[in-house]
């Protein structure tokens, strides 16, 4: 008798658990359609024509797929008077964020190396300073680095936009590093110091090979932050050096007549599509630099 | 023969932290220094300042001759290896090795041999291949040597090497670096908070609290006759019995008397020391105070004890009790009759006896 009563209870409260983990799965499929909504939106609309869009309906398929509004918005579309699609600010943004981002994350390595393990007077005051410079807002500075772009002589210049983002990227940049390398122990400097190595053959030899995980997460940091950037890139920039936020919005602001829905979705798919890129491949290796550190041991 | 490390007059502070205060030690080639003390006490803070990996505040540090005080670690012509083992995480154990050989641009030729001199001395062949993540504690920990001795150094320095390994691990590895200072002729300074260590490895120790020097000497000397209170307690494990005692001049030598909570005072006669101050603190080692059978050495008397609490140790057993109003620890024989709660017959033996003052914890004898 209490055997069944007990399996009967049992099986009960099995099949509660199973009603519940559906309920659960259920809910969590309802955000993520809610969430996928607007990309799928972007995504039918950009393989839409005009007409289908203007009488259609706007969750619906398309019913005639159509590359035309991805063509005009990668190399037609136009800002103001000039009509070269996206395609020359795609690439004033790669010039712009890939030297970027690999100078603020090599100088930022270098900084949290030394605030980490070559502790001198005042180590933690600059490094407090430069904590506090992650926390300033990009607006307040605008105009002191206008005139200090102006003074370099790199006003408008691609080479003046990489010199910005690598500042205002720094702060976070020897943040990431440093918190890492602190976590190193400091007999290993020492045991190198011992074995003859100086202040940059210890951090080629010993740091840098270990810092694979951290510097794919400044990486996508970085690139992240830098490619999105709309502030500084329509502020320091003059035409032909703008990048393709600013493009982006320019094409989708400045048109006149008819509103091309299609080529804005495909032209801010398009703009997008770099950062999906990194997180997709970079992510990876993040997830296997994590693993890599932890049986490390 | 001209000392291999002399260290004059020394000082160490961070502000206004003074962590060592006016050290002199000095020792000879092939000498094993052991720096032994309680955690904090600055022995670590020393051995980084011979390393040169720490700056020192005063004084200076001498390395065979030559003036070591503002040279840096690479040019001091040393070897250290740490209580982490330290080892480059991303690199083989064959480069780890072969780092500082690398980094000073020895030849492949020479760096080859000296791989293969090493590995095959500390027997590490199969692992060179390998990371130090894939390598147990004690493997590690052979790597470090290696790393160390393949420099060929004037001086090799451990900062608590072997604190890191379980405790068979650590006496294996214990025997082996004293076998391979024997073997090898080499100087060496050893810091460990663990007294037995100091006691197996060393030629000379130098047992340190608060940043001070409180006595330089042979394991023997140490054991035998400690300066202070402090390296009586120390050194030795169980501790030395420290017990307030009253002495008075009698006939043949000293009467040493020792309060007991119950029943009349213990009286012993030391024939050897004389004029003692009247209060003393009697410092009698565990194996001093023994079964009377096993002891037919003539300094030692036999005395009633009560008996707290007996702990068998294997090879021998413990008996505790309360003597002048302490704990006091003898050493007896592993089959014997003592127990718990009831009286004993002990044997002290004063031959190697030592006497501090209360108020200043110096040796008077």
């Amino acid at each position: 008798m209490t055997d069944i009563s007990m399996t009967s209870a049992q099986s009960q409260s099995q099949t509660g658990k199973i009603v519940l983990r559906w309920l659960l799965y259920i809910a969590l499929g309802l955000f993520a359609l809610f969430y996928l909504m607007p990309l799928f939106v972007m995504i039918t609309t950009s393989l839409k024509s005009l007409d289908e869009i203007r009488t259609g309906d706007l969750i619906a398929l398309p019913r005639e797929v159509t590359f035309d509004a991805w063509r005009t918005a990668w190399s037609g579309a136009c800002t103001g008077i000039q009509c070269e699609g996206v395609r020359p600010y795609f690439w004033n943004s790669i010039l712009i964020a890939i030297p970027a981002v690999a100078i603020s994350t090599l100088l930022g390595a270098m900084n949290g190396y030394v605030v980490a393990h070559w502790r001198f007077r005042g180590a933690n005051i600059i490094f407090s300073l430069m904590l506090f410079g992650c926390f300033i807002p990009f607006q307040v500075v605008l105009l002191p680095m206008a005139r200090t772009l102006g003074i370099m002589g790199i006003a408008g210049t691609i080479p003046g936009l990489i010199f910005v983002h690598v500042i205002y990227g720094l702060g976070f940049t020897t943040l990431f590093f440093r918190n890492y390398y602190v976590t190193i122990p400091s007999e290993l400097t020492k045991a190198a110091k011992v074995d003859g190595a100086g202040f940059f053959r210890i951090f080629w030899s010993i740091f840098l090979p270990l810092s694979l995980p951290i510097i794919v997460v400044t990486v996508i940091w970085q690139f992240t932050q830098i490619w999105n950037d709309f502030l500084f890139g329509v502020s320091f920039s003059q035409a032909g050096t703008q990048p393709v936020t600013v493009a982006l919005n320019n094409i989708v602001n400045s048109t006149t007549g008819v509103k091309e829905y299609n080529v804005d979705m495909a032209a801010a798919i398009i703009a997008a599509l770099p950062t999906l890129f990194v997180y997709v491949v970079a992510g990876k290796y993040f997830i296997r630099g994590l693993t890599a550190g932890s049986v490390k041991g | 023969m001209s000392p291999i490390l002399e260290i004059k007059n020394l000082y160490k502070s961070y502000g206004t932290t003074e962590i060592l205060k006016d050290i002199n030690v000095s020792i000879e080639p092939g000498d094993f220094l052991v720096l032994v003390g309680p955690s904090g006490c600055g022995k670590s803070t020393l051995l980084n300042c011979i390393a040169g990996l720490e700056p020192i505040t005063g004084g200076s540090v001498n390395i065979d001759g030559k003036d070591m005080t503002h040279v840096s670690p690479k040019d001091r012509d040393i070897a250290m290896v740490f209580q982490s083992y330290a080892l480059y995480p991303t690199m083989s154990v064959a480069k780890n090795i072969t780092f500082g050989m690398k980094v000073r641009g020895v030849d492949q030729a020479t760096q080859d041999k000296k791989l293969a001199q090493v590995a095959a001395q500390l027997q590490i062949e199969p692992l060179l291949n390998r990371r130090p993540g894939q390598l147990s504690g004690g493997q590690r920990q052979r790597v470090a040597m290696g790393r160390a001795l393949v420099r060929d150094p004037k001086l090799f320095l451990f900062d608590e090497p072997l604190s890191n390994l379980d405790a068979k691990l650590r006496v294996e590895m214990r025997s082996e670096i004293k076998s391979l200072h024997h073997n090898l002729g080499a100087s060496m300074v050893y810091v460990t908070h663990d007294q037995i260590e100091a006691m197996t490895l060393a030629t000379k120790i130098v047992v340190m609290k608060g940043g001070v020097i409180q006595q330089i000497g042979s394991p023997a000397e140490i054991y035998n006759r400690p300066a202070n209170l402090f390296v009586a307690d120390f050194m030795g494990s169980p501790a030395m019995n420290l017990i307030p005692a009253k002495a008075h001049s009698a006939d043949g030598g000293t009467r040493i008397e020792i309060t007991r909570k119950s029943g009349e005072p213990i009286v012993l006669t030391d024939t050897k020391n004389r004029d003692l101050p009247e209060d003393v603190i009697l410092g009698v080692r565990p194996e001093d105070i023994a079964d009377p059978d096993l002891r037919g050495a003539e300094a030692a008397q036999a005395a009633e004890c009560l008996i707290d609490m007996v702990e068998p140790a294997g090879a021998d057993t413990f008996a505790v009790m309360q003597l002048g109003g302490k704990h006091v620890t003898a050493r007896l024989h592993a089959e014997t009759t003592a127990k718990p709660g009831q009286p004993k017959r002990l044997s002290f033996d004063l031959g190697k006896v030592s006497y501090f003052a209360p108020e200043t914890g110096l040796r008077l004898n």
